[in-house]
């Protein structure tokens, strides 16, 4: 296959800024993003210039992901996505791999955020990251054979794993210094423990009660999904997001869509966006009843729960109203939405602006000054801006530590530039401190509803360029053409031009990236997720030492896990 | 980065009747109770729907169940002509075509089989959306217990239309 390459300048401006001796090509994509393609013996040096150039600042490692074109001469390709959250500018590194010798450096000792996202490089690539501390698999089971995501590997194949897997680490059983040997002991958290809200599987180690070693293991919820898209066309891949975050699987689909919509240039019609908008809000907020209601349940707070879950309720009952489903909705389409919402609409979102915070207010009062959950909370699962950023958070979590970094701020979508709404941020960038900023994150949604409401246009939901949209029913029955088109639709799919591209939407709980590459048919030739909480999981064994078991649960409810989205 | 309007959400350390643990626990006790009267006396906040013996009112649009629509003779509206098959993102619709022995006119297809994996089926509504003919809309029904993988394989038969069309309980069609 081809794939396009970006736009080329002669000399780009940000040549300059790398070291002289790197040999490499700079472009400016169409997607915002700088990208830099270099040989892998100077990558190092570039990422190393991208992050400590005075000028570029680039501190947040976004992503690491493979692609495979078994077609071109070098068969793979790691791309590598850094950002500054200081002024805005996005880069993206390529590094062309030849398929017999797949190797590159590894960028941990760079960017901490590396370690998850080269694991799963490797697992889904063969690509190997020299120097990686820990470089095994991660999604797939250790007894896995090949690398899931290339090319050439027949997802149609079945066998039973049936060696049974070592799952205890080696540093689980080796002697440390300062054991005290009589109350030294290993304990696994999950993987189906109730607290941990899904399925994930933590080691610790344990002197007396406190932790003094852990490490997660993850993948138990895996299922495919980037591979799966690469055989669906690209309206179908949109259930399949539903079920990425499945507290909030609008956002998810808004996000998905945005990215198709960006690479084909269209734009969806301004009622469709401000539907999205309200819906991903009232998503969001669900999102944070969820994560908030479950932390506290874990802290013995079982009320708040329950008054957390009355207004997600009311929500899903919308959300049903509108889409059809309650849970894994469907409802947006490239290039829109599957049909316009309900007559009441507006009337219920009124509703549900005047219901929401009563509840919250009720929670505020029970929790957020009671001095039971403040000393069980403050100081436990600190982490500083600094580390945070390191180690690739976004979202609430990030926040909570102190900057300020939100997409829908820095980088607007569907019009959230026109809604006026503050970031909540806080400094201490523990378990309350998270509570704290989600609690605020809940009112200042409502706000962009309230405004979105007021905003609601008029029109349609759904663009009529029908090389991208179904054109509407009652046309289809009794119009040729556009039979042919609802025909060619479906069983060709849209034809995304071929390119690559990143784009990105403020999941509930952080940066949801997709990098998306078409080779310009009907079906999306890769397909890479960025999921928020892939990046902070991977912080989670290390904010755990020094802490006791009780504090490792109430730690792991605020950073709000969602498997589906973790494992995809 | 441009500036951002950021409020900080952090709060002061705990006053002194805060550190006496009594005062905000009184607090709290005071949102509790007021529930706990709300619900004994008037119960119109409870949320909760004593299901199975009441049931929630779902909107018109809630994909369901499959129906294959009739015409008025009570033959399948259905042309098989793969669409509903080929948008199923989940791949559960399995459909085989034959010649119309009743046909009108010449070389209309019927579906010799039409059956659809019910346990694969993720009710995304792509068949609705995808069907030309209005012949395969949903129902509400989504309550649905099979004793073995086999049973959840529903063919023509189970997913016919039963009767007149406004006494089905229909959830997701096509909205114009």
């Amino acid at each position: 296959m081809t794939v396009s390459s970006p736009r080329k300048t002669a000399s780009h401006p940000l040549s300059k800024l790398l070291p002289s001796e790197v040999k490499a090509t700079v472009e400016q994509a169409s997607d915002d993003h700088t990208v830099i393609t270099v040989e892998r013996g100077q990558l190092i040096d570039v990422l190393r210039a991208l992050k400590e150039h005075r000028e570029l600042r680039c501190n947040l490692l976004v992503d690491v992901c493979g692609v495979d074109y078994p077609d071109r001469d070098r068969r793979f390709e790691v791309v590598y996505h850094v950002a500054s959250l200081e002024n805005g500018r996005r880069f993206r590194v390529k590094v062309p791999l030849d398929e017999g010798d797949a190797v590159v450096p590894s960028a941990y000792g760079l960017y901490k955020a590396a370690d998850w996202f080269e694991r799963e490089a490797w697992d889904m690539f063969g690509i190997r990251f020299e120097g990686h501390p820990n470089l095994k698999r991660i999604l797939t089971h250790e007894a896995f054979r090949g690398h899931p995501l290339r090319k050439d590997y027949d997802p149609g194949q079945r066998w039973q794993l049936t060696e049974a897997e070592e799952m205890v680490p080696d540093w689980a059983t080796t002697t440390q210094d300062g054991d005290d040997h009589f109350e030294t002991q290993i304990l696994n958290l999950g993987p189906s423990h109730p607290a941990t809200h899904g399925t994930l599987r933590t080691v610790v180690r344990l002197d007396g009660e406190v932790i003094t070693n852990a490490e997660c293991e993850i993948g138990y919820l895996h299922r495919c999904f980037e591979k799966m898209s690469e055989t669906h066309e690209w309206n179908q891949v949109v259930p399949y997001t539903d079920r990425l975050n499945y507290c909030s699987s609008m956002i998810n689909g808004v996000g998905y869509t945005t990215a198709v919509e960006r690479m084909l240039g269209i734009e969806a019609p301004p009622r469709a966006q401000v539907v999205q908008v309200i819906l991903s809000e009232l998503s969001r907020i669900m999102d944070h009843c969820v994560c908030l209601g479950a932390n506290l349940v874990d802290l013995g707070a079982l009320t708040n729960f329950w008054y957390f879950f009355q207004p997600r309720e009311e929500i899903y009952g919308l959300l049903e109203a509108c889409a059809g489903g309650r849970l894994t909705i469907s409802y947006v389409r490239v290039g829109g939405l599957a049909h316009d919402v309900p007559a009441d609409f507006e009337e219920r979102v009124r509703y549900l602006l005047r219901y929401i915070p009563k509840f919250i207010d009720d929670v505020e009062r029970l929790v957020t000054s009671n001095t039971i959950f403040r000393d069980r909370t403050e100081g436990i699962g600190a982490i500083t801006a600094e580390e945070a950023v390191a180690w690739g958070w976004t979202g609430p979590c990030l926040r909570a530590s102190g900057v300020p970094y939100d997409v829908r701020k820095a980088y607007p979508y569907r019009g959230y530039d026109q809604y006026e709404f503050d970031v909540p941020i806080a400094s201490a960038g523990d378990t309350y401190a998270r509570y704290l900023v989600r609690m605020e994150e809940m009112r200042q949604s409502l706000r962009i509803i309230e405004q979105a409401i007021d905003s609601l246009p008029d029109g349609p939901t759904l663009t009529d360029d029908h090389h991208v949209a179904l054109p509407p029913k009652q046309k289809v029955y009794t119009e040729m053409e556009s039979l042919i088109w609802h025909f060619k639709l479906i069983y060709e799919g849209i034809k995304v031009p071929a390119g690559d591209a990143y784009s990105l939407c403020e999941g509930a709980n952080g940066e949801l990236g997709y990098y998306i590459v078409s080779d310009g048919g009907g079906k999306p030739y890769r397909i890479k997720v960025r999921p928020p909480c892939f990046a902070i999981f991977q912080t989670y064994p290390h904010m755990l030492i020094g802490h006791m078991v009780p504090d490792s649960i109430a730690i792991l409810g605020s950073l709000n896990i969602i498997a589906g989205e973790l494992d995809r | 980065m441009k500036k951002v309007s950021t409020v900080n959400v952090d709060r002061p350390a705990p006053s002194l009747a805060e550190r006496t643990y009594l005062v905000p626990i009184l607090k709290g006790l005071a949102v509790t109770f007021r529930h706990f009267l709300r619900n004994l006396i008037g119960q119109k906040d409870v949320a909760t729907i004593q299901y199975p013996e009441v049931k929630r009112q779902y909107s018109e649009r809630l994909r369901g169940r499959h129906i294959l629509t009739t015409k008025e003779d009570g033959s399948l509206r259905c042309v098989a002509c793969y669409m509903c098959e080929t948008a199923c993102p989940a791949e559960c619709i399995h459909i085989v075509a034959e010649e119309d022995p009743n046909a009108a006119v010449e070389w209309e297809k019927v579906p010799k089989v039409y059956e659809i994996d019910l346990l694969r089926c993720v009710f995304c509504g792509y068949c609705v959306d995808a069907c030309p003919k209005e012949a395969i809309i949903m129902s509400r029904q989504h309550e649905m217990a099979f004793s073995n993988r086999g049973e959840a394989v529903v063919g023509i038969e189970e997913l016919r239309q039963k009767g007149p069309i406004d006494q089905e309980d229909i959830g997701y069609r096509p909205y114009f």
